[in-house]
């Protein structure tokens, strides 16, 4: 499964010129709002009628405008969950989530267990004979997950999914895109500005900003570079991979990034589990000593790999360690300070606590990338 | 009904009858022409628009002469209906076409409020979840439009009682032929003695027009209940 898209759209004074190749797994459209993300989600989709461009997904051509082919929304097979529910008020869960197995061609692949499989999954059963206003806005996005994906789609499309729901609720719903992906290995094609949503879901990352495609690739990668910050300073940070070590008594647990001993708070993950964890710029400091007598548990050695300053009062250090590539934001006048530039030596310095339980997930199954 | 006399009660069974069949069948072409001027955009549609609204701006008597030179037995289209055994003029299902015509704006307008209510993303997901334009109306934009089309209905039903002007200029008085409520009451009126008839069917009026008033309301909330999922 792997989609291509070309895309060229004038509209709104943004110019969108857009081209990718995007592997299995969960695909993520990151970047600001008025970056272009919706605008092509919406044309894979069929919602939109970009001026030339051709997309299609695992061979099949969705639109080209080259040879005028255009396959109209509901011919696509494409499972889309917007940012609004966007539930039917007239119908019951139940009929809601069957409204798009209805149309769906019946080819075999199963049809009453996987209703049942789904609604086990997403945790719908005591919901099901209840009708949409009564649901709160997680319930309600669950819902409309469950009828994307019962609509036995090629690809899943999502918008922004959790912009609407409040913090607990987007960590859970962001939880059960991550089942989406990994029980039942159904590509998906997500957009979003949350550097954390990139960071847990993606198997590629293509970072957008004014229409243009400035980044792609995995997210390790991608967010391992110290000049790219296409959702403001807050979303800069590295993405590490790891494994869990051990879980001690004190409500810790270790893990180890390469060899170099990582703290976290506690994670429910059992030994051995391969673990994505995203460290935000901002918690990161750099010592040129090997510190002592401080509070912080994580310290990673290495070296200076890049240092970037732009127009404000800070700057974007990159330190390579044996864990991986860790970005610092530090002020220009530290980097002054302790003459940071490529080939010092230094540490990066990591609170446990700085490190959000939403910022640690398991990465993608079946790693097909480097 | 025993204190209504046999012409009173052939008056109001015939009114009955031409606005029953008036709503029923221009209720289809109501709802697809309220459709069209709510979601499409196509050349003409302020004329189609205009056209539609006609009936509510121009004098009854002028729209029954409109109907009476297009459809009677002489004119082009009577005539080649005729010929089809389709004859409107001074018939009771001329009164009907007259009822219709003059009711159409009123039963557009309330049902294209109704869809212009509906929200389109809901159309738009119901496209991606594989529904067919066809579809899309029958599953989502019908069931949420049903008190629009129901008030729509109503309101036409109650015009189409009422109507007078065109009807008498397109299919005349003819009592038992064409002689609706209002027709009969003028009638009734223009004779010596008269009076009595007059007001029972005015009383009839009143009483038909509350009902139908109030059926609609319970109908409507009920429908609205079960469309908002309360």
């Amino acid at each position: 499964m792997s989609i291509s898209v070309r895309l060229n759209h004038r509209f709104d004074g943004l110019e969108l010129d857009v081209a990718f190749e995007a592997p299995p797994g969960v695909t993520v459209l990151f970047g600001q709002s008025g970056s272009g993300k919706t605008t092509v989600i919406n044309a894979v989709a069929g919602l939109l009628r970009p001026q030339s461009g051709r997309v299609s997904v695992d061979g099949r051509t969705l639109f080209d405008t080259e040879t005028h082919s255009w396959l109209p929304p509901h011919k696509r097979r494409l499972g889309y969950v917007f940012q609004e529910a966007r539930l039917f008020p007239h119908l019951t869960v139940r009929q809601n989530l069957s409204y798009g197995r209805w149309f769906a061609p019946r080819d075999g692949q199963g049809t009453g267990e996987d209703f049942d499989k789904i609604v086990d999954l997403l945790g719908l059963g005591p919901l099901l004979d209840r009708r949409p206003a009564l649901l709160s806005g997680g319930e309600k996005q669950r819902v409309a997950i469950g009828r994307a994906v019962l609509a036995r789609p090629q690809l899943i499309l999502a918008d922004e999914p959790l912009a609407a729901l409040d913090g607990p609720r987007k960590s859970e719903i962001l939880s059960y895109f991550e089942r989406l992906r990994d029980d039942l290995a159904l590509p998906i094609l997500y957009v979003s500005h949350s550097a954390t949503e990139v960071a847990r879901l993606a198997t590629t990352v293509i970072a957008l900003d004014g229409g243009k495609v400035v980044r792609q690739g995995p997210p390790t990668q991608v967010f391992s570079d110290p000049s790219f910050a296409p959702a403001g300073v807050r979303s800069v940070g590295a993405v590490l991979e790891a494994r869990v070590a051990c879980h001690h008594d004190d409500g810790l647990s270790e893990l180890d990034a390469g060899g170099v001993p990582l703290f976290l708070p506690h994670v429910n993950r059992p030994l051995g589990t391969p673990l994505r964890v995203r460290i935000a710029a901002q918690d990161v400091m750099v010592s040129l000593n090997t510190p002592t007598g401080m509070s912080a548990l994580n310290v990673l050695p290495g070296t200076v790999g890049a240092v970037r300053t732009g127009d404000g009062p800070g700057a974007i250090v990159s330190i390579d360690t044996a864990a991986g590539r860790v970005l610092a934001r530090v002020t220009r006048r530290s980097v002054a300070a302790l003459a940071l530039s490529p080939g010092v030596a230094c540490h990066a310095i990591v609170k446990t606590v700085a490190i959000a339980p939403e910022d640690v997930s398991g990465p993608p199954k079946a790693p097909e990338q480097p | 009904m025993a204190w209504l006399g046999p012409e009173e009660w052939q008056a109001v069974a015939l009114s009955l009858r031409v606005a029953g069949w008036a709503v029923l069948c221009s209720l289809p072409l109501g709802i697809f022409t309220a459709h069209a001027l709510a979601r499409w955009e196509f050349p003409g549609k302020q004329i189609v628009n205009g056209l539609v609204h006609l009936p509510l701006v121009l004098p009854p008597v002028v729209t029954g002469y409109l109907l009476l030179l297009t459809f009677g037995v002489n004119a082009p289209v009577g005539g080649f209906l005729k010929d089809l055994g389709i004859v409107f003029a001074f018939r009771w299902s001329g009164a009907a076409l007259a009822a219709a015509v003059m009711a159409f704006p009123l039963m557009v307008r309330a049902i294209r409020l109704s869809i212009e209510a509906v929200d389109p993303n809901l159309e738009q997901a119901a496209a991606t979840l594989g529904a067919s334009r066809l579809w899309v109306f029958g599953t989502v934009t019908l069931p949420l439009i049903l008190p629009g089309i129901l008030a729509g209905a109503i309101l036409a039903f109650a015009k189409a009682m009422g109507e007078f002007g065109a009807t008498i200029t397109f299919v005349s008085n003819i009592p038992g032929q064409t002689q609706t409520l209002p027709s009969a009451i003028y009638a009734f009126l223009q004779v010596p003695g008269g009076e009595s008839a007059a007001i029972r069917l005015v009383v009839v009026s009143v009483i038909l027009a509350m009902a139908a008033l109030v059926a609609s309301e319970i109908l409507a909330k009920r429908i609205a209940k079960r469309v908002a999922g309360g």
